[in-house]
């Protein structure tokens, strides 16, 4: 059977490639004409990337705590942690 | 003492996950989640696909045969969506586990099913009418649910779908209005067309809900939002003034409108054909999957050799 591949659509200049969904093809070119006619028929994009699934390696829902958490308590990080006088302008 | 913890860890994840469902937050493909929730979504979605792909047939069988290139370049692009529908419902499913080929081979050896309604024959012009408007839109209404349903993937390919599918309806119903303000003969063809596909059209919605084993456990998991019965009653509300626009009569005599329900009462659909399509012996059951085996086998040389051809200009 084809390998499965990743498939990322920029749909205009400007913004980013996207996750789309994932596909089957025998080779990375086939791939991307595959990609056209199953996530393109209706102008949504203007570039695709592909890359095969087996080589991204992705963070497990498990390691979510020791991942994300040390984040939770930096509130001074985000710009109202610090107080200011109401009358101060343009900061 | 390790299978004990291992239950008592069970139920504190089966928890979790029930609070996650019921705070509508979404499930994505590597999240802890029951055995019968990944099984229900394998099979929900693969059947989903499978209905897709073998939807391609009946009208396929038309492409050739359509009365102006305009229908004719509309009915190709309805069908290639379909395989594209089929192909992103293929891939959903495939993030809970299950390969491609197994979810195939399931298809071939008939312990997969797909959706009844492709057991019936396009026999006339017509039906491509009656199919988009009817068909269409009773899965469309079912789809639009889906957009909701608890399971990441899943959802996002309906919403692709959902899309799509409008344009489905409407080239049908053009069809039928176009027949249906033709001539006599024309005219007939709508009505007959519609008293094929009427009945078909609200078994697509299952068994009533008394009757609906799996319901009660998929709205708690928000896999379904709404019950069957309440689907179906939504597309006749939907369709019955259409019908009365195009000046024809669909084929059900209890059909009245309900002032105080604020719903059209209808008439019992006859559940025997139901289940005996259901169970394989339909008037096209055998005929669909013969041709969809036929092709998966001659294209086996082709997918072969695209392997062959890629291994060889890596190395």
């Amino acid at each position: 059977m084809w390998p499965l591949y990743e498939i990322f659509i920029r749909t205009k200049n400007g913004l980013e490639h996207r996750h789309v969904g994932s596909l089957h093809a025998a080779d990375p070119e086939m791939a991307i004409e595959n990609a056209r006619d199953v996530y393109t028929r209706r102008q949504e994009g203007i570039s695709i990337w592909v890359v095969e699934s087996k080589h991204i390696a992705a963070s497990n829902p498990e390691q979510q705590g020791e991942l994300f958490d040390p984040a939770k308590d930096k509130i001074y990080r985000h710009p109202t942690f610090y107080k200011l006088p109401d009358e101060l302008e343009n900061i | 003492m390790m299978p004990k913890q291992n239950i008592l860890d069970d139920a504190k994840l089966a928890d979790q996950f029930q609070d996650h469902i019921d705070a509508d937050e979404k499930i994505e493909p590597k999240d802890w989640m029951p055995d019968k929730y990944r099984n229900t979504h394998i099979r929900q979605i693969s059947q989903h696909a499978h209905s897709e792909i073998v939807g391609m047939l009946p009208e396929g069988n038309w492409i050739g045969r359509a009365p102006t290139l305009r229908r004719k370049v509309a009915l190709l692009a309805k069908v290639q969506d379909e395989a594209g529908h089929g192909l992103y419902l293929y891939s959903a499913a495939e993030t809970l586990g299950i390969s491609r080929e197994e979810m195939i081979d399931q298809l071939h050896t008939g312990k997969a099913k797909y959706s009844s309604i492709f057991n019936y024959p396009t026999l006339s012009w017509a039906d491509i009418g009656a199919i988009g408007w009817l068909v269409d839109g009773a899965a469309i209404i079912n789809q639009v649910m889906l957009t909701r349903t608890s399971f990441g993937p899943y959802a996002r390919a309906m919403v692709r779908i959902c899309k799509e599918e409008s344009f489905h309806q409407r080239q049908g119903y053009e069809i039928m209005l176009t027949l249906c303000r033709g001539t006599n003969v024309q005219k007939e063809m709508a009505q007959d067309a519609l008293n094929r596909w009427w009945w078909p059209s609200l078994m697509m919605f299952g068994p009533r809900d008394n009757e609906s084993p799996h319901t009660e456990q998929s709205m708690k998991w928000k896999i379904k939002r709404k019950t069957n019965d309440e689907l179906r009653q939504q597309f006749i509300d939907n369709t019955a003034p259409q019908a009365d626009f195009l000046g024809i009569t669909i084929p059900d005599p209890d059909l009245k409108w309900n002032e105080s329900r604020k719903h059209y009462d209808f008439g019992e659909i006859d559940w025997d054909e139901f289940w005996t399509v259901v169970k394989g012996n339909g008037p096209m059951n055998k005929e669909r999957l013969d041709a969809r085996k036929k092709a998966w086998k001659e294209g086996t040389w082709v997918r072969e050799a695209a392997l062959a051809y890629a291994s060889n200009k890596v190395h």
